[in-house]
């Protein structure tokens, strides 16, 4: 397979924000370990501007925002990338399972994602937080349930729309194995379609999870997280300083570069389907 | 009818060139058309045929531009009218039939008012123009003229949309009428009508026409001339007569040898021993039936071709067959052993021995695998070869297919269509199969492609052996590849039997209007063939009670089998 | 006929869903660890107080009937003390909800018009830089999160120009001059927050239409391209893009509640994200049902809207 063997030809509208991803996640993998401050240590005062000492200033309590950049950033994007993981599993396998299976297995798991699609995940998650809390393994469950019901809709009619293929339906003349049909012949051909989703859900759940934390109802402390941390610093817009808005950037700066990078995967195809919700 | 040269032509188009970007479309193509007077434009797909006959009314589709020559109407160009102009021009002095009416109708508004906006925007009164159009619908053989017009498109069938179309482009009295493929969608027997509803119109509007297709049969009967496209450029132009009679380029010869000289396939006697027997089939989609009582037989190493129209059930009949499909009753008997119904039930043995090929070979070929997977995956599959045994029998099967060995590291989006389905044939032939059904394995090809699969197939038969069962509407197929013919209409067979029994007299009242319909390039086919063809809703009678229909058939071969020659193969054993 | 039995369907699918909707809320009391009143309280509850809020909950009843006996309260209005601030909770709900409207209300008078416009924009210049520049724009805004977008502009016209005010309260003693001006900002976050989503789809509805061989047909007739658009696409058009707009409004309606956090904008949404902090959970309860009826309402609405403005359905054969 040489899919992926040339650079030459992708457009900056890829590239760039690839490159800008792959930075970040570096930063934020090895930067604590690189840096001077520790992220909970108090270097000044609060809202310090930015300097060369604390090149994104300092925080409400005076601690150095880069280093709280960094460190949040491994909460918020580890998360977010094991709510896309874990739905992407459960999503696209009930997807598959409903399309192949068909009759009252295909009909009951339709209409249940339908029922629980009818209701804003946002109003969902407060209400199941008003009743277990905050905790991390309630997030990443409310969450995940939100994020693989989209994931079983775009596998499930995937999977269908290419198991009507003939050349599926050469497969099953052949007397081919469902592990063949659906791994060797159904998912190959679903797999651009179904990477861009995965990376639109990872942006889903960041900024679902950042605006739950900005509530106050998100990942609970002493683990800074990027939406967590704009809700501490949001005093500080009061006083006409910009502190929230550096961890509410890195929010923005990341879902754009991962939506760009969706986006121009399901171009470059010729597959676009809505990027959208 | 004679072109008049001593007349201004009405168009001419002076060396017109169009690109899609950097890809040349049309190499400079010119020509004049003369009031009154008929072009036919032939050519494969990819010809630039469509592009010419759009760019008649100044228009380009997206991504191509005009990058030289000019197209003039009355001696004016028509790429450079001001807008205003233009629109007096399309819609009223030059008009379009599309070859979809079903998408090209507008699906909120009436056909009336679809067909009336042109003549609506010459600031004609409500009423003449209704009259106008009914007149169109009545000669067009449209039911009930008077209140035709308030049907919205979806109500009503793909025959009678493209005769609407043909109303809405005749309605304004054009001077040039432009036909892009209008029958190509259509059933052989709607296309006859259609065809012959098209050419009286015309002829009785006076208006001249530029008529596109991809039959050369179709063309000459209703072109004075004929121009031939091949890849944006003009091959051979001339009156329909003298092109049909003495073409001189060699393309032109070898698209005219595609719709009449086919040298019928060698007869086979010897077989008498049936690889598939069908006994009693019958199918339903929930409770439709789809097909009832079908009996058929395909004898060893021969051809029976299975005929009929859209919705004649034949291609239900390859699903039930491979087991796509579960029959609702009757047997099936392959290779001496009763055939199970399911797919599941079936052993390796048994699917290997029958392979299917598909109608478009696009989507039969999984655009993620190389050519070399494809083929190989049956090898590998149903004989366990060792991966450079099945490189070495893939390249032995590429040959046999007449492409090269280095096809098998290609994916299929870099073959084109001819070389697609042919991979799909080596992979039906990988397995070694006794028997492969063909579902309209040509329909989707340009004709000289559609020959060469055809050769390559009755080739291989020769050499291995293979017995095919090749469902088409394609009636000029039927006779280069098929040693028995099964006609189907409506679920059922109405007639059945050897070859040159069901195309020689006495005909089956279907099987001859099927046959009649075909088109040809004999002049005045079109106006036998209309004589001739009979009230539709007679055989349309007939089927409800079909018990009538298949016993006249079942009489029919059996009076072949004492009179002509035993004919394994057959009705009711 | 089609259309009605089409429609009655998409209602009872709706009703249903809603009936979904007031069970889960229902069961999320249900859901609390050990007994609710307790869990609400706390453990330095005196047994009293303990009994008293086990009465004010119908705990003592059997699940079934205090389903029943909740839904019908509700009904009629009857929604029960908060249980923080011991206050009646509809009044209150009625102030909350009518500020919540107004706020969503004025963000969709904006943001409706201006997505059509944009969306029909792009998909007529389809593929030009101008499309292009409003495709960029229009996913940046879809990837910014409310918050981001909420704090720019309070940095920058309320703190830096100082033209609105950084307080968005209002209380019915301001005129609707006042009013207005003081939710100008959180309504132009809810329009960046919605505008992109709605013009997107709007775009992809005017493109498909546009694809359609009868519009090619319709330029070989001679129409302009103003007959094109207003006579040809329009009508065919107005269905899908009537579906766009009843789904982005509900997407609207729960984009408010961080909006109103951000800006302390006395809503409703602002009020539910405070008792949840909080564990007011009739508030809560309440609160998501409205929330959750609004937003089934509104998809329904868009459901509707496409069969409605389906020719094939509004013409069967």
């Amino acid at each position: 397979m040489t899919r992926f063997t040339s650079l030459r030809g992708v457009p900056l509208s890829t590239w760039l924000p690839l490159g800008v991803l792959i930075v970040i996640t570096l930063a934020v993998a090895v930067g604590p370990a690189v840096l001077p401050y520790r992220a909970e240590e108090i270097v000044g005062d609060l809202w310090e501007p930015m300097s060369w000492a604390h090149p994104l200033g300092t925080d409400q309590l005076g601690r150095d925002m880069l280093a709280r950049v960094l460190e949040g950033g491994r909460t918020s994007l580890s998360l977010a990338a094991v709510i896309a993981g874990l739905a992407f599993l459960f999503g696209s396998g009930a997807g598959l399972t409903a399309a192949f299976l068909g009759g009252w297995v295909d009909t009951a798991l339709s209409r249940a994602v339908d029922l629980l699609m009818a209701f804003p995940p946002l109003i969902f998650a407060l209400l199941a937080i008003a009743v277990l809390g905050n905790s991390i393994p309630v997030l990443v469950t409310v969450l995940t349930l939100f994020e693989a019901l989209r994931i079983f809709r775009l596998t499930r009619s995937l999977a269908m729309e290419i198991a009507v293929q003939e050349f599926v339906a050469v497969a099953r003349l052949r007397g081919e194995g469902i592990g063949w049909i659906l791994f060797r012949e159904i998912l190959p051909n679903g797999m651009v379609p179904l990477m861009a989703e995965l990376a639109i859900r990872f942006v889903f759940g960041l900024l679902f999870l950042s605006s739950l934390s900005f509530l106050g109802l998100g990942v609970p402390p002493p683990a800074p997280d990027w939406g967590g941390m704009v809700r501490d610093n949001a005093p500080a817009v009061g006083f006409g300083l910009t502190a929230p808005l550096v961890p509410a950037a890195m929010i923005a700066i990341v879902a754009v570069c991962v939506n760009l990078v969706a986006d121009s995967l399901l171009h470059t195809r010729g597959r676009s389907r809505s990027a959208e919700g | 009818m004679e072109t008049t040269n001593a007349a201004q032509p009405i168009l001419q188009v002076r060396d017109l060139r169009v690109q899609a970007g950097s890809q040349p479309i049309l190499k400079g193509v010119s020509f004049d058309l003369y009031p009154g007077e008929v072009l036919g434009l032939i050519g494969e797909s990819g010809a630039g045929k469509s592009t010419l006959g759009l760019a008649a009314l100044g228009h380009m589709r997206g991504g191509c531009a005009c990058v030289g020559g000019e197209v003039l109407f009355r001696g004016q160009d028509v790429f450079s009218l001001p807008p205003r102009q233009a629109g007096m021009l399309r819609g009223r002095k030059i008009t379009y039939v599309a070859q979809s009416a079903a998408a090209s109708f507008n699906p909120a508004y009436t056909l009336q008012s679809q067909i009336a906006e042109p003549l609506r925007r010459g600031g004609g009164a409500s009423a003449p123009i209704a009259r106008t159009i009914r007149n169109l619908f009545r000669r067009l053989g449209l039911p009930q003229p008077d209140i035709f017009g308030a049907r919205y498109p979806h109500q009503v069938s793909g025959g009678q949309l493209q005769r609407a179309m043909t109303a809405m482009a005749l309605a304004p009295e054009p001077d040039i009428v432009v036909f892009d493929e209008p029958t190509t969608a259509l059933d052989v027997t709607t296309q006859l009508e259609v065809l012959a509803a098209i050419k009286q119109a015309i002829r009785e509007e006076g208006s001249a026409a530029l008529y596109i297709s991809h039959d050369l049969a179709v063309v000459s009967q209703i072109s004075d001339r004929i121009m031939v496209l091949r890849h944006g450029q003009t091959v051979e132009e001339g009156t329909t007569r003298e092109l049909i009679d003495t073409p001189k380029q060699d393309y032109t010869r070898r698209l005219l040898n595609v719709s009449h000289a086919v040298v019928p396939a060698a007869v086979r006697e010897e077989a008498e021993d049936e690889v598939l027997s069908i006994r009693g089939l019958s199918a339903r989609y929930g409770s439709v039936p789809v097909l009832e009582d079908v009996t058929l037989g395909v004898r060893r190493g021969t051809t029976l071709a299975v005929v009929g129209e859209s919705g004649s059930g034949k291609s239900t009949l390859a699903k039930v067959v491979t087991g796509l499909v579960p029959a609702a009753g009757g047997t099936l008997t392959f290779a001496g052993k009763a055939l199970r119904p399911t797919l599941k039930a079936r052993d390796k043995d048994t699917l290997r021995r029958m392979q299917m090929i598909f109608q478009i070979p696009d989507t039969a070929l999984n655009p993620r695998q190389t050519v070399g997977e494809i083929i190989g995956r049956p090898l590998s599959f149903y004989f366990g070869l060792p991966r450079a045994a099945v490189e070495r029998r893939v390249a032995n099967l590429l040959r046999d297919i007449e492409l090269g060995p280095e096809f098998a590291r290609r994916y299929p989006s870099e073959l084109s269509g001819g070389q697609k389905q042919r991979v799909c044939i080596a992979r039906a032939l990988a397995a070694d199969p006794d028997l492969i059904i063909c579902d309209e394995v040509t329909s989707a090809l340009d004709p000289l492609v559609a020959e060469g699969i055809i050769k390559l197939l009755r080739r291989l038969q020769q050499e291995k052996g293979v017995s095919y069962i090749f469902i088409t509407h394609d009636l000029g197929t039927v006779k280069a590849i098929a040693h028995d013919i099964a006609v189907m209409r409506r679920g059922r067979v109405v007639d059945c039997g050897a070859r040159d029994a069901v195309l020689s007299p006495p005909f089956h009242p279907y099987t001859e209007l099927l046959f009649t319909s075909l088109p040809t390039t004999r002049e005045g086919w079109l106006e036998e063939a209309l004589a001739k063809q009979p009230d539709p809703d007679a055989l349309d009678g007939t089927v409800p009670g079909a018990g009538q229909e298949a016993g006249q058939a079942n009489a029919r071969t059996g009076h072949r089998r004492g009179a002509d020659r035993p004919v394994a193969s057959g009705l009711g054993g | 006929m089609v259309l009605t039995r089409l429609i009655a369907k998409r209602l009872f699918g709706a009703l249903v869903t809603l009936w979904f909707v007031t069970v889960l809320i229902f069961l999320a009391v249900e859901c609390l660890p050990g007994d609710a009143a307790e869990a609400l309280l706390g453990k330095d509850a005196t047994p009293v107080a303990v009994e008293n809020l086990r009465a004010e909950l119908h705990l003592n009843d059997p699940p079934l009937e205090r389903y029943v006996g909740w839904l019908s309260r509700v009904a009629v209005g009857d929604l029960g003390k908060s249980l923080t601030t011991n206050r009646p909770i509809a009044p209150m709900l009625a102030t909350r909800l009518s500020n919540t409207l107004f706020l969503a209300a004025t963000a969709a008078a904006i943001a409706v018009p201006l997505a059509i416009i944009l969306g029909l924009v792009s998909a007529l210049y389809r593929g030009t830089r101008l499309d292009r520049i409003i495709s960029v724009l229009s996913l940046a805004s879809i990837s910014f999160p409310e918050f981001f977008v909420g704090y720019i502009l309070l940095v920058v016209f309320a703190l830096n120009l100082g033209w609105f005010p950084v307080l968005s309260g209002i209380n019915a003693d301001m005129g609707l001059g006042e009013q207005l001006h003081r939710i100008v900002l959180p309504a132009l976050t809810l329009v960046c927050l919605v505008l992109a989503y709605m013009m997107r789809m709007t775009r992809a509805a005017v493109i498909n239409v546009l694809s359609n061989p009868y519009i090619e047909m319709a330029e070989l007739k001679g129409c302009s391209r103003r007959e094109i658009i207003v006579r040809h696409a329009f009508v065919n058009a107005i269905g899908p893009v009537a579906n766009v707009v009843a789904l982005s409004l509900a997407y609207l309606v729960v984009g408010v509640v961080v909006v109103e956090v951000v800006f302390t904008y006395p809503g409703l949404g602002q009020w539910m994200v405070d008792s949840v902090s909080k564990q007011d959970i009739l508030v809560v309860q309440i609160c998501g049902l409205i929330f959750g009826a609004t937003y089934i309402g509104l998809n329904l609405t868009a459901d509707i809207v496409a069969v409605l403005f389906n020719p094939k359905l509004r013409h069967p054969r």
